[in-house]
């Protein structure tokens, strides 16, 4: 077998059979290694969300426990309707955005479908945060507010401002994660448009991706803790 | 090297270089059925809330929502077709969070509720909660006949 020849990065050089993808960092040996290890290090950051949002998930856990009343009774101002709504919005959203990672692997030719993808992706978002506008809106008008902001009167069981608490605590770090989630969206669907995808290189589609994902599948937890306590 | 080599000359001419994207052979019909799925399960969701099972509520909506997110994170988050060590780190996230859950409610379920249960007429819970922990002995109760420490 002939000594493989490699350059200064000790890259193969294989002449025709290695043309260099301008994505590829000098530090790793194939693009299939820098995929593996990018895709290591999304993972990681997606673990310490899980967290982030956990500990908010334990405390909502414990004080429930603690004012199974209050909790139960201070539910009734959600309206389930728009939660489930909202569900369903996401998880559609979902849908998009794995199929936009998938057409963005196919290479340019199928640019036109991720842009849309991802713009069907963005609008689904908007209209959960438009959906989240108007609860919020009904809330602070009824003085459902966390903490000492809470002003609701005629409630036969106190302690209801503890779960107002966790509802807009839990449900805007989650909505601060969708607009960082439109962000995000819409530079990869410029850059889509420029064609800059193609399988040799959709990273970038591909862990915001994975980010919207972890944010819907957030949302599939909250939706039951919160809107359908028993 | 010689693995790379061999690698190199297994792969298409056309694809080399290319990272492999293992997924379903038909992804668009895959992802749909998942979605169906999902939305089924979310109507299931708000179905069993409606009916009372007392305790098992939570464990059956909590229990749903694990079969969506299992859903979501295998197909749309791929790791059905990913590297082991990438479901390895997924887990361990909802690993420590477990742990984290566990011993805070072993810390909730043995400590003792500091507001009176053996009262014939029992006291209605204070508007404003105690502090966290609820069981500070050391605390005295404001207004009340605190023992005094000399």
């Amino acid at each position: 077998m002939s000594t493989t020849t490699v350059d200064l990065h000790g890259h193969p050089v294989d002449g025709e059979e290695h043309p260099h993808n301008p994505h590829h960092q000098h530090h790793f040996k194939t693009m299939q290694q820098q995929n593996d290890a990018v895709k290591i290090g999304m993972w990681l950051f997606l673990a310490t969300e899980v967290l982030l949002f956990g500990g908010l998930f334990v405390g909502f856990a414990m004080m429930q426990n603690r004012y199974p009343d209050a909790f139960f009774q201070a539910h009734h101002h959600l309206d389930k309707n728009l939660g489930f709504l909202n569900t369903v919005v996401l998880l559609v959203s979902s849908f998009t955005m794995v199929m936009a990672v998938y057409f963005s692997s196919k290479g340019v030719k199928e640019k036109g479908k991720v842009v849309a993808m991802l713009l069907l992706t963005i609008l689904c978002a908007c209209i959960f945060l438009g959906v989240k506008y108007f609860e919020y809106e009904h809330k602070i008008h009824e003085g459902l507010l966390p903490g000492k902001f809470y002003s609701h009167h005629g409630d036969t069981v106190p302690n209801q401002f503890v779960f107002f608490s966790f509802y807009f605590m839990m449900t805007g770090l989650h909505g601060f994660h969708i607009l960082v989630g439109i962000g995000l969206l819409l530079w990869i669907t410029i850059r889509a448009n420029r064609g800059e995808f193609s399988g040799a290189y959709n990273t970038p589609v591909d862990l915001v991706g994975l980010y919207w994902h972890l944010v819907d599948l957030i949302w599939i937890y909250l939706f039951p803790l919160l809107y359908l306590i028993q | 090297m010689s693995e790379h080599t061999t690698h190199a000359h297994a792969d298409d001419a056309d694809h080399s270089g290319v990272p492999e994207h293992h997924g379903p052979k038909n992804p668009a019909r895959t992802f749909t059925i998942t979605l169906l799925c999902l939305l089924a399960l979310t109507f299931v969701t708000v179905g069993a809330a409606k009916i009372n099972f007392g305790a098992g509520n939570t464990v059956i909506a909590l229990g749903i929502a694990t079969v969506k997110a299992s859903l979501v994170a295998l197909i749309f988050m791929h790791l059905r077709w990913d590297k082991p060590v990438n479901g390895i780190l997924a887990m361990s996230g909802f690993l420590f969070l477990g742990i984290m859950l566990l011993f805070c409610l072993l810390d909730f379920d043995t400590r003792k509720d500091p507001e009176p249960q053996n009262l014939p007429v029992k006291i209605a819970a204070p508007a404003i909660p105690t502090q966290g922990g609820t069981a500070a002995p050391a605390t005295p109760a404001p207004g009340g006949a605190a023992p005094e420490h000399h």
